[in-house]
């Protein structure tokens, strides 16, 4: 009994929140990488092009709540997340034709890209700020729970209770969801495949007919899908504020190095990876342990390795561990 | 000639800015831009020594400038002898064994031969050693907390003149540039970028954190000043005799005189630090740091040994920035961690160096001074524009409240555009590296 009880509360605390964290994580940092591999820098506006996306979906739901219209269970920003997304395709198109074409036809080296971003970052910031301000958004509505705490004890009359947000599960099914379709598309489809090509060597793709521009035109509307789906899960399961989104930059981009920068499959890897470790080393074990060790080894204090403030310290960590290990990543990545 | 004409032409419209700003608003305000410009600049000095000069990618400007403010509180503060007697002792002997244990897990990597027992003493020593340290380490922490939590609960400094903080601030960042040189300098651009962004959130979560080093969010208040207050200033029957004889009342003039005083100890440093600059940049050692940024393969063909330079000038870039942020922590007279954002103080830090022009030092300090000023500026002027633009909506219109409200917005946006702009049509800056 106390072994099962001893999961649950794994379950409960460690597993099923890194398992959406990760999803979240991972889908950022497919953005991340898919940008790497075909337009070839690393793109610092990242975190801020999930807070526009997330912003422009909270601004339909909130529209679509005003009229009157939800999605019954299922939180309301579900059916926003198609308009959501579709703007923020208009802008980071919008921004491709005013901003990076200028330096992709110059041949810029990646760094000057890094830094054009960093503008670029500037300026998503100052617009999301100035549109919905910085403060915290809560968007979330339908049923919390696909499993409360209290449900679940009486079900199986277990001491420990499993609660399963329904965050969590739109977060896990979104997820497959998306990554399925994404690998669908660039294993199977025309374009897909053009993009892999280009990816993996551009002088080749272009001999052989491929236009550059409208493989660039892809990622991007892909990155617009990924960045707002990604943006809007973790603001469902968490909540919605400028500045957080700008400092998930650091655990997405630790993610896509992690996995190997350019490689998708990587992406997926490293989200997982991070999001396990920082939750597993920030957790207090003492629940779980009293439940394991015999009564005369309990633990006396919280058992917890570090502080929840120093959660970006682990993805720092295991990303200089993995690089000074694996120099391009767990799977292999590719180098500008 | 005509280069030079420029510089002195830009420097000018800078400084006639700033008076601008006093004549027009207050001068009081004008030194408050003038004060942050200088340290500013400083800042821009530093990562020009980095990115201008060798080319590396350090976006951790925020976390160097951070541990200058810790030293500013680890040198001035006075020390807490009863937190000195709860666990001084104790929490030093946790720091070391810490510090021992990673140097075990080092030796072991290295004298040991790759194979899987390597792998498996590596775990067991960082195992043990993170036992070990936290069972000493822990017990210490809570003792020093617990000690008159509302005022203290830290150890405190070291009691000397805050002037010392600066060197010591320049010295505590570079013992960090250290170590992160150590491990993420063989990186590529990228990494090494992503591995000082991670390493400034770091700095700053212990800063927030360690509250038995930096009183963590309590902040610390009412650091000692190398200038006189105002108020001792209000009361001295003398000055007070001086401001009115050159018709200031007292209020002002305290006020004027303090930040004059901060201005003068900011000059002279910036000017020591550009004169040190410059002298590096024309030596062979800065030629060589240009050769190794342009072709590394070449530099490296030639016998330099390509990644101690690049340790050298990050460790003084990392340097300068730590003397800025000591000098920033002096002047606020306080230790903030959570006023520390990435966007103000790397992002920005940025901005001026490549507005200003990368590569050349004038460039780098222009671009402190400017984009400070504006940083400073935009927010009144963006209030006046939002003003203007909306002045035909009636006077509670949702919009137009909005818009007026999300005024302090507009500096991240025009910061971008600056920067897009400058990339663009000047990319070599405002003062092009010659």
């Amino acid at each position: 009994m106390d072994f099962l009880n001893a999961l649950v509360a794994l379950s409960n605390f460690v597993l099923i929140p890194a398992v959406a964290y990760g999803a979240q994580l991972a889908l950022g940092a497919l953005g991340v990488t898919l940008i790497y591999g075909i337009l070839r820098f690393s793109n610092f506006a990242h975190g801020d092009t999930m807070a526009f996306g997330a912003m422009a979906t909270i601004l339909v739901t909130w529209a679509l709540q005003g009229a009157g219209i939800t999605f019954g269970v299922l939180p309301t920003a579900l059916l926003a997340l198609p308009v959501g997304i579709a703007v923020t395709a208009l802008l980071l198109l919008a921004t491709d034709k005013a901003v990076y074409q200028f330096y992709r036809r110059q041949k810029a080296a990646p760094v000057i890209l890094v830094i054009v971003s960093m503008g670029v970052m500037f300026i998503m910031n100052g617009i999301v700020r100035f549109i919905i301000g910085p403060d915290d958004q809560r968007f979330g509505d339908g049923a919390r729970f696909i499993i409360s705490a209290r449900d679940f004890r009486e079900m199986t009359g277990l001491r420990e209770g499993l609660a399963f947000k329904t965050s969590q599960g739109i977060t896990i099914v979104v997820a497959a969801i998306a990554v399925i379709a994404l690998f669908w598309f660039l294993n199977k489809t025309r374009t897909g495949k053009s993009m892999r090509a280009y990816s993996d060597n551009e002088d080749l793709a272009l001999l052989s007919g491929i236009n550059p521009e409208r493989v660039v035109m892809y990622t991007w509307l892909l990155v617009a899908a990924l960045a707002t789906t990604a943006g809007v899960l973790y603001g469902l399961d968490k909540s919605f504020k400028p500045f957080t989104y700008f400092q998930l930059l650091l655990p997405v981009f630790a993610a896509a190095i992690v996995g190997g920068l350019g490689n998708p499959v990587g992406a997926i890897l490293g989200g997982f990876v991070i999001a396990f470790s920082e939750v597993m080393f920030t957790y207090a074990w003492k629940k779980v342990l009293t439940y394991l060790m015999p009564e005369a080894l309990e633990p006396s204090g919280l058992v917890q390795l570090l502080s929840t403030d120093y959660k970006f310290a682990v993805s720092f960590a295991i990303l200089v561990i993995v690089l000074l290990f694996r120099p391009t990543g767990l799977m292999k990545g590719k180098a500008v | 000639m005509s280069a030079q004409a420029r510089t002195i032409g830009l420097f000018a419209l800078v400084g006639v800015l700033i008076i601008l700003t006093g004549v027009l608003q207050s001068w009081n305000t004008a030194l408050l831009i003038l004060n942050m410009g200088l340290i500013s600049a400083i800042m821009a000095l530093g990562v020009n020594l980095q990115w201008g000069f060798a080319g590396l990618f350090n976006i951790g400007v925020m976390g160097f400038v951070a541990l200058g403010g810790l030293a500013a509180v680890l040198i001035s503060m006075p020390p807490t002898t009863t937190a000195w007697a709860a666990g001084g002792a104790r929490v030093l002997l946790g720091l070391l064994t810490g510090a021992a244990t990673i140097v075990a897990a080092i030796l072991v990597q290295r004298r040991m031969a790759p194979e899987r027992n390597r792998s498996l003493a590596t775990l067991a020593v960082l195992v043990l050693g993170f036992i070990l340290y936290r069972f000493v380490f822990d017990p210490a922490v809570d003792a020093i907390e617990d000690v008159n939590p509302a005022v203290t609960g830290y150890l405190g400094g070291l009691g000397l003149p805050i002037l010392l903080a600066w060197p010591v601030g320049g010295l505590l960042a570079a013992g960090a540039a250290w170590i992160i040189g150590k491990t993420a300098l063989g990186l590529r651009s990228d990494y090494l970028a992503i591995a000082t962004l991670g390493i400034a959130e770091i700095v700053i979560a212990v800063l927030k954190n360690e509250d038995w080093l930096t009183r963590g969010v309590k902040n610390v208040i009412g650091l000692p000043r190398p200038v006189p207050r105002e108020i001792d200033l209000q009361q001295n029957a003398d000055f007070i005799e001086r401001a009115q004889g050159l018709g200031l009342d007292p209020v002002t003039a305290s006020s004027l005189y303090v930040k004059l005083g901060y201005s003068v100890l900011f000059t002279v440093v910036l000017v020591i630090l550009l004169v040190l600059a410059q002298l590096a940049l024309k030596s062979p050692w800065g030629r060589m740091m240009r050769a190794i940024r342009d072709n590394e393969v070449a530099a490296a063909a030639m016998g330099k040994n390509v990644t101690k330079r690049h340790l050298q000038i990050f460790i003084l870039g990392s340097a300068i920035c730590g003397i800025a942020g000591a000098m920033m922590t002096t002047l606020d007279g306080q230790l903030t961690p959570a006023s520390y954002q990435p966007l103000r103080f790397t992002f920005l830090v940025w901005v001026m160096v490549i507005v200003g022009g990368s590569g050349n030092n004038f460039g780098a300090v222009l671009g402190g001074f400017l984009i400070w000023f504006l940083w400073v500026q935009v927010e009144p002027l963006g209030l006046a524009f939002l003003q203007l633009i909306t002045a035909w909506l009636p006077e509670q219109n949702a919009l137009r409240l909005h818009l007026l409200d999300s005024a302090a917005h507009m500096r991240l946006l025009t910061m971008g555009i600056i920067l897009l702009l400058v990339l663009r049509f000047s990319p070599r800056g405002l003062i092009p590296e010659r």
